[in-house]
């Protein structure tokens, strides 16, 4: 998709996403980000820690939610700022399903001399936002 | 255990750099089911004006991780990382992350702060390439819970 910088406007949405997070999908985050903390592949671990069952990495949503973006705008290259506040954990349970997170955003903010957007993410997981301050600064 | 306040300010810088690789950026790429070409094929991410695969936005913290595994694990830190939750995450790319780049990560402890019965620590990561050019500049807060 093409977008001209000059047709857009505070406050417009881009387009929304849904993304399923599945066991099998955590388990490749581990290997591929090298984060192995058990509470994200065991239910063991994560209910002897007091979690409802595992949890996805933070940064696997964080990862995950900023591809709304990066669809968007077509080039990974273009992200130069993306922030996150972790406020909620995203439980994925081992029936098939996993966890649904859905990702929207509107425009925040342009700066027409540098030609940047700030795009800013809700990521909801059942209902709940996750991510807080979800905030990506793309350049156009 | 209260963190030990020593610990703010002070710089730490791995021996071993991170080499970006081809196969790393496309596994990573997979594995947040991101199929985009530029971050998969060298023909489409040369298309686009890039001199080779470029990575994902976040897939700076398998390098910035590692380099923080100094500070957290740190005995004399005093931190029990059964207890640590990830409060925050902030990347500031000043130039993309592309197969092939040697990343040099250096850490420091920019604050240790108190927050409630939590002891919040952050730590901002610098990558850069060996010449000193600015990549990415990772900034984490890690929150351990009942500690303070």
């Amino acid at each position: 998709m093409t977008i001209h910088f000059d047709a857009l406007a505070v406050g417009e949405a881009i387009p929304a996403a849904s993304y399923q997070l599945t066991r099998d999908r955590l388990v490749r985050y581990a290997g591929a980000s090298g984060d192995f903390n058990p509470i994200h592949w065991n239910p063991r671990v994560a209910t002897d820690v007091g979690l409802p069952d595992v949890i996805a990495h933070g940064m696997l949503t964080m990862a995950t939610a900023s591809r709304a973006v990066t669809d968007w705008v077509g080039d990974p290259a273009a992200v130069l700022e993306y922030s996150v506040r972790f406020t909620r954990t995203v439980a994925v349970p081992d029936d098939g399903v996993g966890a649904l997170l859905e990702v929207t955003g509107v425009i925040g903010a342009l700066d027409p001399d540098a030609r940047t957007a700030r795009v800013d993410l809700t990521v909801k997981a059942a209902g709940v936002t996750v991510l807080g301050k979800a905030r990506v600064v793309v350049q156009l | 255990m209260a963190l030990d306040q020593s610990f703010v300010g002070r710089t730490f810088s791995p021996v071993e750099p991170y080499v970006v690789g081809i196969e790393k950026i496309r596994e990573f790429a997979s594995a947040i089911g991101d199929d985009n070409p530029i971050s998969h094929s060298t023909e489409a991410a040369a298309s686009a004006g890039h001199g080779g695969l470029v990575a994902s936005p976040t897939f700076a913290i398998a390098a910035v991780a590692r380099a923080q595994d100094a500070v957290v694990f740190d005995p004399a830190l005093g931190l029990d990382f059964s207890r640590v939750v990830h409060g925050d995450q902030r990347f500031v790319h000043h130039r993309p992350i592309i197969a092939g780049d040697v990343l040099t990560c250096s850490v420091t402890v920019d604050s240790i702060r108190a927050l409630g019965s939590n002891d919040v620590l952050t730590l901002r990561a610098e990558l850069t390439l060996a010449d000193g050019t600015p990549v990415t500049t990772a900034v984490s807060s890690l929150v351990a819970r009942g500690t303070a």
